[in-house]
């Protein structure tokens, strides 16, 4: 039931008084639409979000992502 | 953005934990979306030999209590009733037949993405039918159905309940791990659970149990790094929480997620397959919330039923069997003729044994 790969906010829709209520997102052309209700925090467009079950769950900038990456870079060369 | 495609990346991690795999060890993935990822990457072929990989009691299909299951299935056969669920539910043996079965019969079975679609089934329903959504799911799932349940009061939606059966991981984890101590030398956490619940959640689980707590995204890399973890850990004898998918894992997890869990739901004891009843180990409604109860609205109850005859799923969710034990495996249980939730999630163990095996030593 978990999509593993964060997908990214292309528009923010929908207003309660206090922020967005869901978002279109994409990943790799596959578009949907998410709720935003449990969100740790409001994303901005082109920011990525972790999706289960219709919800965004975790948002993350692409420097969030970025520098995931560069963790998994520095623990390839430390070595054991 | 993406780790997957850099094998490169890959390659030197796994040089990097093999140089860590100072001896035999066991580590088990809690997570059913890790089972499926671990398998599908072909990582238990890829991984040094001293390391095993064992399967736990992530998959919430497969942990849903045969009782529970049979009550869906009766549900589902009550007239003026629509049955909302997530796919895999539907071809899980029960007692007597299964969702489909019923459906063929003429139940309303109607499969659903997420809670909030059933939500909108119940809007747009114009034949005054009571909406039960299959409430299963763990952390991940649970804010997202209270959010529903939130927005269903909030507009006055009559015919929308739920049918509670959702299970939260840390008492899971505390009812098996004492049978496992011994052969286990580390925990592959969560990665969306805990989003949810933060890495700080599994402190008690390290303490406690002694045992090394890594939570893992699901990448191949990310997976692997997690096992560098773990392996060091094991290997110089710590037994501390370590964070290995910072992008998607806070220490303190989503308070926003957890707030609409707390407002909408408190912790019941409940019943998992093949472990039984953990206490505080479930959820049901608060009090303000009892008009989407489908069990009370309905009068059901949940009765205690035998799993199917022959089938280990319970011994397997726990990680104390593997597919390769049960004789049904691939020759009367396969996907097409499942026995057990296991054969039949997408996340269970025996589905994913079945459809990646060719990768397994
Ligand atoms: S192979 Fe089938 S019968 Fe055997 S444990 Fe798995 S689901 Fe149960």
């Amino acid at each position: 039931m978990c999509l593993a790969i964060p997908m990214e906010i292309v528009e923010l829709k929908g207003d309660d008084g206090s922020g967005p209520t869901a978002a279109l997102v994409d990943s790799g052309g596959i578009r949907r639409e998410v709720r935003l209700d449990i969100v740790d925090r409001l994303p901005n467009v082109g920011d990525y979000v972790i999706v289960h079950a219709g919800f965004a769950i975790h948002a993350l900038t692409r420097a969030d992502a970025e520098a995931s990456l560069s963790l998994l870079r520095r623990m390839a060369r430390q070595g054991a | 953005m993406s780790a997957s495609f850099d094998t490169g990346l890959v390659d030197s991690l796994l040089v990097n934990l093999k140089g860590l795999a100072v001896r035999p060890m066991r580590f088990m993935e809690v997570c059913g979306t890790h089972t499926v990822s671990i398998f599908r990457s072909g990582l238990r072929s890829l991984i040094p030999e001293e390391i095993k990989l064992v399967s736990g009691p992530g998959c919430p299909v497969c942990v849903t209590d045969q009782g529970e299951i049979d009550a869906f299935i009766k549900v589902s056969r009550m007239s003026g009733v629509t049955i909302a669920t997530f796919g895999d539910l539907v071809r899980v043996p029960g007692t007597s037949g299964s969702l489909a079965e019923a459906r063929a019969e003429g139940a309303d079975v109607k499969v659903v993405y997420s809670s909030m679609d059933a939500l909108d089934i119940a809007i747009r329903q114009d034949d005054n039918k009571l909406i039960v959504f299959l409430a299963v799911g763990f952390e991940t799932t649970i804010p997202g159905i209270a959010a529903t349940i939130k927005e269903a009061k909030r507009a006055s939606i009559g015919n929308f309940t739920i049918f509670p059966a959702l299970k939260l991981m840390p008492p899971a984890l505390c009812a098996i791990l004492p049978g496992h101590k011994p052969y286990l030398d580390g925990l592959i956490c969560p990665g969306h659970v805990s989003s949810i619940i933060g890495a700080g959640a599994y402190r008690p689980t390290a303490r406690d149990f002694g045992l090394p707590c890594v939570i893992a995204g699901f990448e191949p890399a990310e997976m692997i790094a997690a096992l560098i973890l773990l392996a060091r850990q094991a290997g110089e004898g710590r037994a501390e929480v370590e964070n290995a998918y910072p992008k998607a894992v806070s220490w303190d997890g989503n308070s926003r997620a957890m707030r609409f869990m707390d407002e909408v739901f408190e912790p019941s004891d409940a019943r998992w397959r093949g472990i039984g009843s953990i206490k505080d180990s479930g959820l049901t409604l608060k009090a303000g919330y009892g008009e989407f109860d489908a069990r009370v609205r309905l009068g059901v109850e949940v009765k205690p039923a035998t799993e199917p005859d022959g089938c280990l799923c319970g011994d397997i969710i726990k990680g104390m069997r593997s597919p390769q034990d049960c004789p049904f495996f691939r020759t009367r249980c396969t996907p097409v003729t499942p026995i057990g939730p296991c054969m039949v999630s997408s996340e269970g163990t025996c589905a994913a044994h079945y459809r990646y095996e060719k990768g397994f030593r």
